[in-house]
């Protein structure tokens, strides 16, 4: 086997990983404090690739002053649905939320076709396109750097649940919501925060795969292929989402580049089968029982 | 009585679910820097008053249906539940609560959010440790892996962190060994004397609640049906009886005694 193609694959399988990897901790994110399974991340994240088009191409705007917009507008998209949509279905039944966040995924979809039509679009240019080679093995420059902006906002949320005050909060909210409110916690605003840095991570991430692989009304698709990395990593588990994404992304590349492009989803959900099997609960994910 | 009342449960009644209703028009008065206690059986409402002074019945989908609570003047009605703590309520909740795959320092720090807000000088972690010594040791660790004497001292120190007026305090006696029980109740008293904190005091164990409490109410089907300064109440022939488990003047008596429980469903009607 050569080498170097493997080598080149294992890489582009990484970068594919690594943006996996950062939608699902914004999925985890949401699940982690709210127990809400959002299954709209992928229409969310088409959404933030549809905000940059509209800031950079529409308005005419420089590319690096539209991605923090439309990574705003994904924080504000967050902000509204949780207030609007999700907090008054608080304490209905987990499934009548996650069928409200399926139907908002419909809508989303609905509303990007009627404002830019069905076919694929191409994001404008905005990232270096030199070359990036690690050792002999080629790669392209914008999975280089998806790669990276992905673990440096990974790192990011890691270090700031360990450390900081508001991880404390988020996690005392995960754990025990009464006891969380009954230490002066805020339960409703970190509620509403959990879902505004969600949304603006899928909405960033959706940049970056449209950078890649262009923009279209059916990129939600995506959040499936993320909700197999989140079950797989354990929903609850940001590391989870992190170990999930490259495992996934890695497998996909290699499915597609040894079995074939049409091996890609067969191989990923049965991996998933498998790893259902051995533990129901994902790899790092916390034991208890969710039922959908 | 002295000094004005913290806390002012005004003929209160909770119905949960919209169905079944568990306090039939309660009273109670906490006064300025006293400890309170609150007796009962299993299902008397005890727990749900606590609930309902610190607005969290609504997570259990409870409400008030009539009456008013107050707190230092204020209707708690139009108060959040985390609004309240940063007033100065703090619910020690049963069960304590504790956020078992945090540290015990992380506990403390979730805490701090009740200072939010508040011109107070900085959370003062030491001065749970100085109550606590044992938790200083294990600060580092999880939480979870406490003894449950040791999850009780991290509840309690949870609230000193809060700096409150008023503590609710639910059960702390649960399922502690009698040692651990004395041990806790002992800095219970220690902390009314001297951080001038109120309490009201729930407890199934009549003897260790009347030890550090100046005056008792006791309920029975969401109802108080004795009232008064402890030195009565031990004084007060059913209440030795039922809840101090002490005979009458006869000593032991038997179960066959009919007339036994003919008194107590009296308190029931």
């Amino acid at each position: 086997m050569d080498t170097l193609f493997l080598a080149e694959v294992t890489l582009a399988g990484l970068g594919a990983g690594a943006l996996y990897a950062l939608t699902g901790v914004a999925f985890v994110l949401i699940y982690k404090a709210t127990r809400v399974v959002n299954l709209a991340i992928g229409e969310i994240l088409m959404l933030g690739g549809y905000a940059f088009l509209g800031f950079a191409a529409g308005l005419g705007l420089s590319p690096w002053l539209a991605l923090p917009l439309a990574i705003a507008a994904g924080g504000a998209l967050g902000w509204l649905v949780e207030r609007a949509l999700i907090r008054p279905m608080l304490g209905e039944s987990p499934i009548s939320v996650f069928m409200v966040t399926i139907g908002l995924g419909s809508i989303l979809a609905g509303v990007v076709q009627l404002g830019w039509g069905a076919d694929p679009l191409r994001l404008p240019e905005f990232m270096p396109s030199t070359p990036v080679f690690i050792g002999e093995a080629y790669l392209a420059p914008k999975v280089a750097i998806g790669f990276v902006a992905a673990a440096v906002v990974i790192g990011l949320f890691l270090a700031l649940f360990r450390f900081s005050r508001g991880g404390v909060a988020l996690k005392a909210t995960a754990a025990d919501q009464g006891a969380a409110y009954s230490v002066g916690i805020d339960v409703p605003r970190v509620f509403s925060v959990a879902w505004i840095l969600a949304c603006a991570t899928a909405a960033g991430a959706g940049v970056l795969i449209g950078a890649i692989g262009g923009i279209s009304p059916t990129m939600g698709v995506f959040g499936l292929s993320v909700l197999v990395v989140v079950i797989i990593g354990g929903l609850d588990s940001i590391a989870g989402a992190l170990v999930g994404g490259l495992l996934i992304g890695l497998v996909e590349a290699l499915a597609g580049a040894f079995l074939g492009g049409e091996f890609k989803l067969v191989v990923t959900f049965a991996l998933l089968l498998v790893l259902l099997m051995v533990r129901p609960y994902g790899l790092f994910g916390t034991h208890e029982i969710e039922r959908l | 009585m002295a000094g004005p009342a913290v806390l002012d449960v005004n003929n209160v009644e909770v119905v949960y679910n919209r169905t079944v209703q568990v306090l039939r028009g309660l009273s109670l008065q906490v006064p300025e820097g006293e400890i309170v206690a609150l007796l009962g059986s299993n299902g008397a409402g005890k727990s749900t008053l606590l609930k309902a002074v610190s607005n969290l019945l609504s997570l259990e989908d409870g409400d008030v249906t009539a009456g008013a609570i107050r707190f230092r003047g204020d209707d708690i009605a139009s108060l959040t539940p985390h609004g309240l703590v940063r007033r100065g309520l703090f619910h020690v909740m049963e069960g304590r609560r504790i956020f078992e795959d945090l540290s015990v320092e992380e506990n403390l720090t979730a805490a701090t959010f009740a200072l939010t807000g508040r011109k107070l000088p900085a959370a003062d972690f030491d001065l749970v440790y100085s109550y606590f010594p044992r938790l200083h040791e294990r600060r580092k660790g999880l939480a979870g892996y406490l003894s449950g004497g040791e999850q009780q001292m991290l509840a309690i120190g949870r609230a000193l962190i809060a700096r409150p007026s008023l503590i609710l305090l639910d059960e702390p006696s649960l399922g502690l060994a009698p040692k651990l029980v004395e041990e806790i109740f002992a800095i219970i008293a220690r902390i009314n004397a001297e951080q001038k904190v109120s309490m009201l005091l729930v407890e199934q164990n009549a003897a260790v609640a009347f030890a550090v409490a100046n005056y008792g109410y006791i309920l029975e089907m969401g109802k108080v049906v004795i009232d008064g300064p402890v030195e009565k109440l031990m004084r007060d022939q059913d209440v030795r009886e039922f809840y101090l488990g002490l005979g009458g003047a006869g000593g032991e008596r038997s179960y066959r005694d009919i007339k036994h429980y003919k008194r107590r469903k009296r308190w029931l009607s």
